[in-house]
């Protein structure tokens, strides 16, 4: 009886709270800190922090603010095939060598970065039936700098069971390529003796980099957004994006190998990818509320114009236990087709495509992502969480017939990678 | 090019349609009012999930928007 009358006291609380027509009163600062660690066996290591504040003020006024600092370090690879004796590479700045051990994937170990992530937003009410909201976001890194900029508004239907939005954002960002920007499918210069001296080394080196061109990107995207109340325990979301990319879009570190008919490497060429990409997406989530418990499903389809289509699952599963503990398993599959000027390596004899890259990350890619998250919620709106998940991604062959030697190596590498998260807000 | 935009106009076509029929009475929200059952909780874990995917994978967004913001792709 006395948990019956409980539960009606914490209804009426929560219906009362629903009637008011907003929340009139301020709220002092919430505090959400994060610290993630990414780790990939034998390539990158990365550590990431998020410290975001936010500030919800009279009439559901709400001010949020982030800052995320991030730190890669390790070896990625650089496109090249594998082959049965060691390879050696020029590092994008061109002032030294690194090497692939017969057999290995060719990895750039210089790989080094530091960035340092700000953003603000701003949203409240406007009348009754309107919500807007607008922000900025500004990224810098050794070579990479991004401001963007974005507005939405929603209008409530339906009593308010039903709000549709329309965001936009745009983000210039520019690049500022450690040794320049390549010029595409150029030749990379490794020297090997065959220089008379440094001088003529640096000169053929600085004869594979732009003087010129695009240097920067802009991307302009709009999200049509749907959120539908279905009943007391279920909300749907459905987004349709479109995003349209202008500028310079290939990887200035990645290469492509020219292999003859033995399969012999015989040159690396600097990737080249077109200019501008077209993409579209559809993402719809449900959140279901059972006894005890939240289910959380997402599914999401992109489209673009370099050929990629995706598909992606993702389910959280939310088990609220006693003493307002949770857990939380999660899981994500994802599915890629490649991109049209996607090859694992060109023939020498062959004339040369305006565009190709051998970057395993817009070749043909599955991956999945199994994780469970636990957390406990205290008092005063602390809360704690410890997050644990483990990613793999298995690049698939695309069908192109490997040659000679290329036939015993692993042209499609997997990769694991372990992510470790916790997080306090207070 | 246009097969997504199809896809989601039919299904939010669909759903437009049926909106009126569904959702609840204002003192119907108790459930809907948690925090678990907010579309954007666990935002965090989201963020750090999406810097992951964009860097290790070939597409993005759909949630909100896939924008820059990352040399890392």
């Amino acid at each position: 009886m006395q948990l019956k009358k409980t539960s009606i006291k914490k209804a009426l609380f929560a219906a009362s709270c629903s009637l008011l027509a907003g929340n009139s009163v301020a709220k002092d600062w919430d505090f959400d800190a994060a610290l993630m660690y990414y780790g990939e066996s034998d390539r990158v290591q990365a550590i990431e922090g998020i410290f975001k504040a936010n500030r919800t003020l009279k009439d559901d006024r709400e001010f949020s603010s982030k800052l995320v600092v991030d730190s890669l370090t390790g070896a990625s690879a650089n496109g090249a095939v594998p082959q049965t004796s060691a390879q050696t590479f020029t590092t994008p700045s061109g002032n030294g060598q690194y090497t692939a051990g017969a057999g290995e994937t060719p990895l750039d170990d210089s790989f080094l970065d530091t960035r340092v992530q700000v953003a603000a937003q701003w949203s409240q009410p406007l009348g009754e039936k309107y919500i807007v909201s607008t922000g900025a976001n500004f990224s810098n890194e050794y070579d990479y700098q991004s401001a963007a900029f974005n507005s939405s508004i929603g209008r409530y239907l339906n009593n308010k069971n039903t709000t549709v939005s329309l965001g936009l954002s745009y983000a210039m960002d520019s690049v500022d390529a450690v040794g320049g920007r390549p010029v595409g499918l150029s030749t990379m210069v490794v020297d090997e003796g065959q220089f008379a001296n440094a001088e003529a080394f640096q000169a053929a080196f600085d004869a594979t980099r732009q003087s010129g061109g695009e240097d920067g990107k802009d991307t302009v995207d709009v999200v049509l957004g749907l959120t539908q109340v279905i009943n007391r325990r279920w909300i749907t979301q459905f987004n349709i994006s479109l995003s349209e990319v202008d500028g310079y879009l290939t990887d200035p570190y990645k290469v492509v190998s020219q292999v003859d008919t033995s399969g012999l490497s015989v040159n690396q060429l600097y990737e080249n990818r077109p200019g501008t990409r077209s993409k579209q997406a559809f993402f719809a989530q449900s959140k279901y509320h059972f006894e005890k418990s939240v289910w959380d499903i997402s599914y999401r389809l992109t489209n673009d114009d370099w050929g990629i289509q995706s598909h992606t699952i993702e389910s959280r599963y939310h088990f609220l236990l006693s003493n307002n503990r949770y857990i939380e398993p999660h899981v994500r599959f994802y599915q890629q087709s490649e991109a049209d000027f996607y090859t694992p390596f060109l023939r020498e004899g062959e004339s040369l495509p305006e565009f190709a890259s051998a970057d395993y990350r817009i070749g043909k890619l599955n991956t999945y992502t199994l994780g469970v998250k636990y957390g406990k919620k205290l008092e005063n709106g602390r809360e704690y969480g410890v997050r644990l998940e483990y990613y793999s991604q298995a690049p698939q062959s695309v069908g192109v017939e490997p040659l000679g030697q290329l036939e015993s190596l692993d042209l499609y590498p997997s990769l694991d990678a372990v992510i470790l998260q916790f997080d306090y807000k207070f | 090019m246009f097969k997504v935009i199809k896809f989601s106009m039919v299904l939010v076509a669909l759903g437009m349609a049926g909106c009126s029929s569904l959702g609840v009475q204002p003192w119907e929200r108790d459930l809907l009012a948690k925090e678990e059952m907010s579309l954007s909780a666990g935002a965090t874990d989201l963020a750090l999930d999406d810097h992951i995917y964009f860097s290790k994978e070939g597409t993005s967004g759909g949630r909100g928007f896939a924008g820059g913001g990352c040399g890392c792709n």
